[in-house]
């Protein structure tokens, strides 16, 4: 596997597409701190979900285990999409951020407001139907809110929800981001005599080393050019929403399932549809080994092809929710020890993690893509290759 | 794992597949094209500049060495009229010497011939005048003879004594 021909090119790279975003990671790290701060001073959150299975624990909890466990909600709670963008929460049940609109296909198109579910706490109506949202998802219910459990999932039906998310809406804004950036790098070129100007400054090694390093190593001078629209969407998607998740806003985009299942499989979806014969023929008639072998190394190969976008899917899932997991986790023992030492400690730890999670951001960001032109590149590969068996 | 699949939200996972796909069409149409096309040309400009840099510094070159080898010909030639020059001189002067020469030897040799002729011509006359004197002389001896035998000797040591005188 060729990672890099040049590794010099990328070690640069990488350094100037992290200097600046840097000062980023500070910022994440005081808000995240204001942000447990503020739900420190506070011992309601007014969280939903918290609902009716949590609280009657509660009262055996000494004060300092609520707390806690309080935390740990938190960090749980901060890792699931949700239906309003809220920034932070402080006081009795006191939000800032704002509304999304929630979008259902039950029967009929159900659009209305997120305030309406006040904040995972109320049952919503529309049209004669009630939903509620129990851990971020929502449920189908009656009028009381009644939510039916089975050990610790909700067994009520679940309508499609197309909601316009936290998730959707930073997708939204990263996609919008990325179009003006980008046009008007591909503007510049056109004013500026063929040389980019401004921020495309910066982007413009960036895409010439996808293009150079990703790209043309991986899959070939020959297919490369039909590939390229794909790589660099997915790195720059990866990895301002990456970056967006290190901000204190709240983001967590890269570290939903459903977002990197959606990008693996059009990973998939696209190495499938542009393989050539010797692609399949390598999965179904292995050359080059005898008979029997080529009838056991059919099924594993074609086992295979499913393994990698799977492989991708959990690869960046896991990255960042780790990520932000430990970067939290760090964070919140400050307070767990709420002395000189040992919160300075965390403080110092927290910080040295949110300067390694912007490299991971840029890091996993880089390997998506890697993978998936690695992945093209074996799609596209020529005849040639048999003379090695 | 369950719970990994409970949080899967497949509202998400569409919106997600669709907002991407229509994000890399957007892009592709309006950003990555004029982009990657803009960079290609300009690297094609860049290697095309530098192609017929070296082609110039090659063409240089060239001229260079055209000139020094049109200086060194010119030089040769100039080497070789002067050389030829100076052969022509001597082989001139030569020739002028060998031709006076020549001219000279045969006008002695010519010199020659004609006082040789003379020569002969005045001994041949001699010879002839020798012989009518001695002729003439023995004509009046025999006369003399016939006459006077004293004065014969007589006659004979006046015309000894004549002839000595010739």
């Amino acid at each position: 596997m060729v990672i890099s021909r040049k590794p010099s090119h990328f070690i640069v790279a990488a350094l100037l597409a992290f200097m600046p975003l840097l000062s980023f990671a500070n910022d994440n790290h005081g808000a995240h701190t204001q942000t447990t701060a503020s739900q420190e001073a506070t011992t309601a959150m007014g969280k939903g979900h918290e609902g009716d299975h949590s609280s009657e624990g509660d009262q055996t909890l000494t004060e300092e285990e609520k707390k806690v466990k309080e935390r740990e909600e938190f960090i749980q709670h901060h890792l699931l999409d949700s239906h309003d963008f809220t920034l932070f929460s402080y006081g009795n049940g006191h939000h800032v951020g704002f509304s999304l609109p929630v979008i259902l296909w039950d029967n009929g198109l159900h659009i209305f407001s997120s305030s309406k579910f006040e904040h995972e706490t109320a049952v919503a109506e529309s049209n004669g139907n009630f939903y509620k949202i129990v851990h971020g998802q929502i449920f189908k219910t009656d009028a009381k809110g009644t939510i039916e459990y089975e050990g610790h999932h909700p067994t009520n039906k679940k309508p499609l929800d197309l909601s316009i998310t936290k998730n959707v809406f930073m997708i939204l804004v990263v996609a919008f981001l990325m179009f003006v950036l980008f046009r008007s790098l591909a503007n510049s070129y056109k004013k500026n005599n063929g040389i980019a100007s401004g921020v495309g400054r910066f982007f413009e090694p960036i895409i010439l080393f996808i293009r150079d390093d990703i790209a043309i190593p991986n899959i070939g001078e020959k297919h490369y050019k039909k590939y390229m629209s794909h790589l660099l969407t997915v790195f720059f998607f990866i990895w301002f929403l990456n970056m967006f998740g290190l901000t204190p806003l709240g983001v967590n985009v890269t570290n939903n399932i459903a977002i990197t299942a959606a990008l693996a499989i059009l990973t998939y979806l696209i190495t499938t549809f542009t393989a050539n014969k010797n692609y399949w023929g390598h999965i179904f008639w292995m050359p080059g080994v005898p008979v029997p072998m080529k009838i056991i190394l059919a099924p594993i190969e074609l086992l295979g092809t499913l393994i990698k976008p799977f492989s991708l899917t959990v690869r960046l899932y896991a990255n960042m929710l780790a990520g932000h997991v430990v970067l939290m986790s760090i964070i919140a023992m400050m307070y767990t020890f709420n002395n000189m030492i040992g919160s300075s400690l965390s403080f110092v730890l927290a910080f040295a993690l949110s300067i390694l999670e912007v490299l991971v951001a840029g890091l996993q960001a880089y390997i998506f893509t890697m993978l998936t032109a690695l992945y093209f590149g074996a799609a596209k590969e020529e005849h040639h290759h048999d003379d090695h068996h | 794992m369950e719970q990994l699949l409970g949080q899967f939200s497949l509202g998400l996972f569409i919106l997600q597949a669709v907002i991407f796909v229509g994000l890399v069409l957007l892009l592709k149409k309006f950003a990555w094209k004029p982009i990657l096309d803009a960079v290609n040309e300009r690297e094609e400009g860049i290697k095309n500049a530098l192609q017929s840099a070296e082609q110039a510094r090659q063409e240089m070159a060239n001229l260079k060495s055209d000139n020094e080898k049109l200086l060194a010909d010119a030089r040769a030639e100039r080497d070789t009229l002067l050389k030829e020059a100076r052969e022509i001189k001597e082989k001139m002067i030569n020739d002028a010497k060998a031709d006076a020469q020549a001219q000279g030897e045969k006008m002695i040799a010519q010199a020659k011939a004609a006082i040789e002729g003379e020569k002969n011509a005045a001994m041949a006359e001699l010879k002839s005048q020798v012989s009518a004197l001695s002729l003439e002389i023995a004509e009046k001896l025999l006369r003399d003879e016939l006459s006077n035998k004293e004065a014969q000797s007589k006659l004979v040591e006046k015309m000894l004594g004549d002839s000595k005188l010739n």
